[in-house]
Parts: C-alpha cells; sequence; structure tokens
C-alpha cells in the first residue's frame, strides 16, 4: 500500500489499466456495440443482461467464499443444474399429463425452494468435510462432487427434460416491480448481495474466512476453527447453487439435467476478473458483481455483433485465462 | 598458483533490517577441512549461501584458484567445483537413490541416433561405484523414502561427492547422524581432503570440530574474528571467540518479583523420537524463563507441542494446579496461554490483511453484538489502544501489515496476543530480524508484562538478550533439557556448554 502511494502518477495510471484491463476492454467493446448497434442499450436487452447476470451472480457469490480461502469448487455448475431439475419436478403443472412425478403432492413454491436449498447445502457440507477433514485438495474433491452430482440428477431425471412448470413458480422469473428491468431475480440478487456482504464485512465468518485464505497456518496458530470455518463456507455455497438453479429453471421454464452447464467456470472467471484472487484472502463482494456483470456483457456484445456461438466459447476461454494469469502476475510483482 | 584454493574478501549482505555479513572472510586451503563456527545467525550459512550462488553479496569478492569469479548461481558453482550439502535437506522422497543422485544432470543416451533418453544403466552403475566409494551400501533402486533422515542425509553427500567438487561445504552434517554413522561421515571426509578438496565443515559440536577439522574460522554477528590452527583451539577458547566479550545492547532494569509457581510441564516428549522428550520445568507468575539451545535443539517443537500445534506422546501440563488438555492452539487460547510463533511470516501475519484485521483475529469473540455482529467501535479501539500503547509506527490501522518493519509486524503480533489478556505468553525469537531501537521496545513491552503479572516463556538465541531479560534460563540440547541458570548471574560459556552438551 505504501508502496503504491509513493508511486509517481503516471505510473499508477498505468498499474491500474494494467490490474483492471479486462474490465475496461470489455467496457470499450461495450460502447462500441452500443454505437453500431443502438438496440444493445433497449430495454429488452438491459433486462436481458440483468436477469443473466443477477442470476450468475448468485452462483459467483457461492463460489467466492471456496476462492478466498484458496480452495474452489467445480461442482458449483452441476449443482445449480440438480437444483434446477430438482425444483422442477416438484414443481410441474399438476394438469400437465406428463408430470415426472404424478403423485407428488403440491407445495407451496417457498416450501419446494427449501426442499432444493437443503439438498444443495447437503452437497456443500460434504464437499466442505472432505476439504476440511480429509485435507483433499478442493479442485479433486469438487471435481469428483461435479461428476457425482451430473449422475444423481441423470438418474432422478431419466435424462428427459422437465417442463410445464406452476404458473406461480415462473412468475418469479417474469415479474417485476414498476420497470421490467427491476425483475424480481435482480432484486432477489441484490438482498443476497446484502446479505453476503454483512457477512463477509461485519462478521466473524468474513474474518475467519479472509484469515485462511490470507495464511491458514496463522488462523489455526490464532484459535480459529479452521475445519469448522471451512465446512460452513462450502455449506453456504451449495446453498447458493441451489437458489441459483432454482431461478434458473423458474427463468428458462424447464430444467434438464445440462441446465447450468460450465457455470462453475463462469462463476470462477466472473471471481477473478472482479479481483478475488486464486491466491486467497482478497475479494469484495462489489468486485464480483462488477466481474461477473463485465463477462454477461462480453457474452450479449458477441452475440450483437453475429459472432456464432460456438466462437464466443473461445473468447469465454481465453478471458478466464487472461485473467487468471493477470491476477497472478500481480501477485508476482508483489514479491 | 596462489596458496588458498577459495578466498572470500570483505564480504557484506543485508536483509531488511539485519546485516547478516559485515566485511567477512574465508579462506580455504586445498586438501584441508575447514570448520566455520558461530552462534546461531552470525552469518555462517549465509556466507556459504553466497559462495555457492544462492544469496547474492552486496559487496565482496570471490578469488577462486587465483582467479575472481562471479557465482549467481548455484549452476555456476557447481560447474567450477563448489558442491554444497544443505542444513535442510530437499529429498525426492518418491524417487530412487540414484535419481536423486542425478537429478537435473541424467546420463543420457541417442535412441536411433537422435532421441536423447536417460541411461538408466549408466546411472545406475554410477550409483552403485559412487555409494561404494563413500562406504554405504544401499540400492540404487530404492526410494529414497525407505531410509532414515540420517541415510538420506549420507545420499545427499553422496551427491556432493559425486559432482567431482574441489570445495565441499558441509552445512550441520551430523546433526541427524548416530555415533556410527558421523564415524562413515569422517572417513569420508579424510578420503576427499587426501584427494585434495577443500572441505568447509559447519558444526556446533566443539569435539568434533577438533577431531576432523585442521584450521578455524570464526564469526560473530556477520563479522570475520579470525582463523586458527585447530591445535592451538580448546573448546573454551572457540566458545570465547564465538560469544565475545561486550554486551552491545542494554535491556530494561527487571522489576518484576516472581510470584507463585503457576504453570508446569512434567515429562513432556514428542511422538517424534529425535524431538523434545522428557521434559519438565515450572513457571512462577510474574516471571520471565528463558530458553537457551542451538538450532535443532528442538525449543521451538517443546512450545508448539505445549501450545496444542504439535503432537506429544506423553506428559502433562497443569496450570493452576489443574490438569490443561491441549489438542489444537484454540484449547490453549482458551486456558489463557499465548504463543507468539517464531516464523512471523510463515504461522504469524496475514500479510494480506491490513492491521486492524491482524491485531483482532484472535479475539473477534470478545467483540460481538448479539452473538452475531462485530462491534467495529471497539475492534478499531482496540487497535488505537494497542497502536499507541505498543507504539506501532503504521500510518492507519487499515494499512497492510506486510508493508510495516519487521519491528511492527511483531509489536502487531504481540498486540494480537494482548487483546486476550492472557496468563502466560510464549514468546518465540520475539527479537529475530528486527532492528537494535525495535528490540529495546520489545524489551520493555516484556519487561511490563512480567512488572503486570504475566508469566513469560521466551526462546531466543541470542544469549545476551537471555541473560539480560530472564530470571531463569533452561537450556536444551537435541531435545533434552540439560541444565537450568540464573539469568541474572549466567556467563554465555556456562549456556553454551550446557547447549553443547550432546550425548
Amino acid at each position: 500500500m505504501q508502496a503504491t502511494t509513493q508511486l509517481p502518477t503516471g505510473r499508477k495510471v498505468q498499474r491500474f489499466i494494467t490490474n483492471n484491463i479486462i474490465i475496461i476492454g470489455i467496457f470499450l467493446l461495450a460502447v462500441v456495440v452500443s454505437i453500431l448497434r443502438p438496440n444493445f442499450l433497449g430495454e429488452s436487452n438491459i433486462r436481458n443482461l440483468l436477469g443473466n447476470t443477477a442470476i450468475r451472480f448468485i452462483i459467483a457469490v457461492g463460489v467466492s467464499g471456496c476462492l478466498i480461502t484458496r480452495g474452489t469448487d467445480l461442482s458449483a455448475g452441476r449443482t445449480a443444474g440438480f437444483a434446477a431439475c430438482m425444483a422442477a419436478i416438484m414443481l410441474q403443472r399438476p394438469d400437465y399429463v406428463n408430470r415426472m412425478l404424478p403423485n407428488l403432492p403440491q407445495m407451496p413454491v417457498i416450501v419446494v425452494l427449501l426442499i432444493v436449498l437443503a439438498m444443495t447445502a447437503l452437497i456443500g457440507a460434504i464437499n466442505g468435510s472432505v476439504v476440511a477433514f480429509f485435507k483433499v485438495p478442493p479442485f479433486i474433491a469438487t471435481l469428483g462432487m461435479q461428476t457425482l452430482v451430473y449422475g444423481i440428477a441423470l438418474v432422478t431425471t431419466g435424462a428427459q427434460p422437465i417442463g410445464s412448470l406452476r404458473k406461480e413458480y415462473t412468475d418469479i422469473a417474469t415479474g417485476y416491480i414498476g420497470n421490467p428491468i427491476v425483475s424480481y431475480i435482480a432484486i432477489i440478487a441484490l438482498v443476497v448481495g446484502l446479505l453476503m456482504w454483512t457477512l463477509y464485512n461485519k462478521m466473524r465468518y468474513g474474518k475467519y474466512m479472509y484469515a485462511i485464505g490470507g495464511n491458514e497456518a496463522a488462523t489455526e496458530v490464532a484459535g480459529v476453527n479452521v475445519s469448522r470455518s471451512k465446512v460452513i463456507i462450502y455449506t453456504l455455497a451449495g446453498v447458493m447453487y441451489g437458489l441459483c438453479g432454482f431461478l434458473l429453471a423458474a427463468k428458462s421454464g424447464g430444467a434438464s439435467v445440462n441446465t447450468a452447464m460450465g457455470y462453475e467456470l463462469e462463476a470462477i472467471a466472473g471471481c477473478t476478473i472482479g479481483g478475488v484472487s486464486v491466491n486467497g484472502g482478497v475479494g469484495r463482494i462489489s468486485g464480483i458483481l462488477i466481474g461477473v456483470l463485465v463477462f454477461e456483457v462480453l457474452k450479449i456484445a458477441m452475440q450483437f455483433m453475429g459472432l456464432k456461438s460456438d466462437y464466443t466459447y473461445i473468447v469465454q476461454g481465453l478471458v478466464i485465462i487472461i485473467a487468471v494469469a493477470l491476477d497472478l502476475r500481480k501477485y508476482l510483482a508483489k514479491k | 598458483m596462489s596458496e588458498y584454493r577459495l578466498e572470500m574478501r570483505n564480504v557484506s549482505k543485508a536483509f531488511p533490517g539485519v546485516q547478516a555479513l559485515d566485511n567477512a572472510q574465508l579462506k580455504l586451503r586445498p586438501g584441508t577441512v575447514h570448520a566455520l563456527m558461530g552462534e546461531n545467525g552470525a552469518g555462517k550459512s549465509t556466507l556459504m549461501k553466497c559462495m555457492f550462488g544462492i544469496y547474492k553479496m552486496d559487496e565482496g569478492e570471490i578469488i577462486y584458484e587465483g582467479k575472481p569469479v562471479h557465482i549467481d548461481n548455484p549452476l555456476q558453482a557447481l560447474n567450477l567445483g563448489i558442491a554444497m550439502v544443505h542444513q535442510e535437506l530437499q529429498p525426492i522422497t518418491e524417487r530412487s537413490v540414484a535419481e536423486n543422485i542425478y537429478v537435473g544432470r541424467y546420463p543420457t543416451k541417442k535412441v536411433l541416433g537422435a532421441i536423447p533418453v536417460i541411461d538408466h544403466e549408466t546411472m545406475y552403475r554410477n550409483t552403485e561405484a559412487l555409494l561404494e566409494k563413500v562406504h554405504m551400501d544401499f540400492d540404487p533402486k530404492q526410494r529414497l523414502g525407505s531410509l532414515s533422515v540420517s541415510q538420506m542425509q549420507l545420499v545427499e553427500i553422496a551427491k556432493a561427492v559425486s559432482a567431482d567438487c574441489k570445495v565441499l561445504i558441509l552445512d550441520e552434517p551430523t546433526s541427524s547422524l548416530s555415533q556410527r554413522e558421523v564415524e562413515a561421515l569422517f572417513r569420508i571426509i579424510r578420503d576427499l581432503r587426501d584427494e585434495g578438496v577443500s572441505i568447509v565443515y559447519i558444526s556446533h559440536k566443539m569435539d568434533e570440530i577438533l577431531r576432523i577439522s585442521d584450521e578455524v574460522t570464526i564469526m560473530r554477528d556477520g563479522k570475520y574474528i579470525g582463523t586458527w590452527d585447530s591445535q592451538d583451539l580448546t573448546t573454551d577458547k572457540i566458545i570465547t571467540h564465538m560469544v565475545g566479550r561486550e554486551l552491545t545492547n542494554l535491556y530494561p532494569p527487571r522489576e518484576n518479583v516472581p510470584g507463585e509457581v503457576v504453570f508446569e510441564v512434567k515429562n513432556f516428549t514428542s511422538i517424534n523420537p529425535r524431538s523434545f522428550r522428557n521434559i519438565s520445568f515450572s513457571l512462577r507468575k510474574g516471571e520471565v524463563l528463558g530458553v537457551a539451545g542451538l538450532v535443532g535443539a528442538q525449543r521451538t517443537e517443546l512450545m508448539e507441542g505445549i501450545f496444542g500445534v504439535r503432537s506429544t506422546d506423553h506428559g502433562t501440563v497443569t496450570y493452576k494446579g489443574k490438569e490443561l488438555k491441549i489438542s489444537r492452539p484454540r484449547d490453549a487460547i482458551q486456558r489463557s496461554i499465548a504463543m507468539l510463533t517464531e516464523d512471523r511470516r510463515a504461522t504469524g501475519i496475514f500479510g494480506v490483511l491490513p492491521v486492524d484485521d491482524n491485531v483482532s483475529i484472535a479475539s473477534l469473540d470478545r467483540y460481538l453484538e448479539m452473538g452475531l455482529f462485530l462491534n467495529e467501535g471497539k475492534i478499531e479501539q482496540l487497535v488505537q489502544d494497542n497502536v499507541a500503547k505498543l507504539s506501532i509506527k503504521t500510518p492507519s490501522t487499515k494499512t497492510l501489515i506486510s508493508s510495516l518493519s519487521g519491528g511492527n509486524q511483531q509489536k502487531v503480533l504481540i498486540s494480537r496476543w494482548l487483546a486476550n489478556d492472557p496468563d502466560i505468553l510464549i514468546l518465540d525469537e520475539p527479537t529475530r530480524g528486527i532492528d537494535v531501537g525495535a528490540k529495546y521496545e520489545i524489551y520493555t513491552i516484556i519487561a511490563s508484562l512480567a512488572k503486570q503479572g504475566k508469566s513469560i516463556i521466551m526462546i531466543s538465541s541470542e544469549l545476551p538478550e537471555l541473560i539480560g531479560m530472564a530470571d531463569r534460563i533452561l537450556v536444551m540440547c537435541d531435545g533434552r533439557l540439560t541444565g537450568e541458570v540464573t539469568g541474572a548471574h549466567a556467563t554465555q560459556e556456562e549456556i553454551m556448554a550446557l547447549a553443547t552438551q550432546f550425548e
């Protein structure tokens, strides 16, 4: 910090630009696209952008806890997909003839949400316990869980897509307050963001999380129950994936085992672009929001420019690698 | 051709906050064993790392076989014929003995005249010859991890020998060897010497030095003290040269009055047989108890055992007559024990976090509102109080701790522990790597805590510091408690004699 303040202005500007090159680059791209394609800033596109951002922000906030403690969670996307399937199965229209579970009683939407969240919390708790108590590297533990959860989703759905959802459920996705831009989903994401911000900044949870990421051995020596903290962090992450999947199924009007495919990487990318360091101990909720938003802007801008979606994967992959490389470069420079 | 194989002249090297080498020198004759001696932190290993190209000298020159040379990395040193066996081994335990010896310079052969592949046959054959030469009979294909630590050390020595070196640096080579293995090592050293190799031998063990070495160079505080013929030296003379006479630091007056015994350790023994064993001692209220010993005396391990960082086999810890069950640091902290760890970077500071989080992390439970939310006002007050009380120099409480000086980082860590108001403070090398002015401030803090009735255990490798601060000093050697001296009346010679009492 001291070192930065002593730098001449030119160097400071230069450093700011290198540290935020992706955000700046994508912002410039958005400016160019909105000049070339004016309806890029149209209401329906903005609504779409915010909705997509909201859902991915929720999953990214979940993953961020794992990343900040120098872990990761590759099961995030599959867990969200599983949650989407479970929610959809329990919330199919009663008059739909091909219901997956015809004998399932009709439950209030909120009850289904709680059941789904309990399921994904359990998945997260298992991840956390494997990481904390068996010391399995998070990358491997959650990679295994990714495949495992995918398998469970395949078995429970019989690989069939689940549609014809109840209206009260899909209303969550279509509803808004006042202006269509202020969708329920965006509001839910905002509330989640505020709650998580409180947790990260105003409670022991956050302090311990940053400390574990900064120096796990020192955290243990300082008397913190590191294992318990990790289990809680991964469990809460599971809850976030559950909420993400629940909203995603409502938004898509259905779910399949491929719902939320690849979301874990998008979430990690959003976090990293937003300043969550893969070296641990660093990351803010506001940064994650910016990171996810910027990534969504990139995707939609490419769409607007008529780039085939096949190509967008190549660009997304590149951006993820560059984001992590830049993050690590910051760390190397400090040494 | 000069009289010396290798000369290091006017070598200086500074690390942040410490002048590790100050005009040091070393002159090696061909075909001799040259012992390098000094207290912990005297600069022996640093000097050798400069010779081996691990550290870059700030000043000074190296003359090798009459010509000035620049050694920027270990590879250059090896190419010149300088080999080093490090104090801390870096074995690749999952690979074979032969691969460990030849890692990085595997013999190769060409397949189809073009594709280089590793020539395993040659590698195993050479290894066998080499092991024979150093009187070791391991199978070259044996997994290194299946050997004992001392056998791995011998492999490491064989590796150095295999480089056909002209200068061989052995940094504390016998610290993990049994008596029989030491004899084997000495035989190897004499063979090499007779072949004309110059050997630098770093050790704390006086009897070994006097037996094996031809010349002895002694260092103190990074400075060159002198070089003597071994025949002219005795253990007493070496110790006198090592510790010196002048007392450079001043200490705050002793105003603490040790009271009743509050803390007792009995028969404390590590699960690791080479670590601390059968340690018993007591600690009084308001007492400063020093712990002296050489590197490897297991002082830190003992304290980490008490604090619950390391596992113990048996032994008890009692506080105010009640036996404590401590299996993790959290248990110790809840029973009013605090421990400032030796390695500030590894187990102390959170470099990515600001000063305030670094102070409050161990005491957040005390600052909760409704059992959930942190009372930021009170935490800020705690941090401000400590910054003022310990005069921590920081631009603000939000400054990253990693941008503070070593002394101020240490004060932040001390305030982290004081925030829990512990009765017993274990301070492991509290003044390591910090400058003289900050050292005095730390001494003042320790003295005032003792005066307030806190009991303090202070590990230090600086004997004047222990003599100046401690009421009593425990001396450890090789995992055992070898004696106890009274702080105010102890001499460094007395302590060194106890610290080198190897079995």
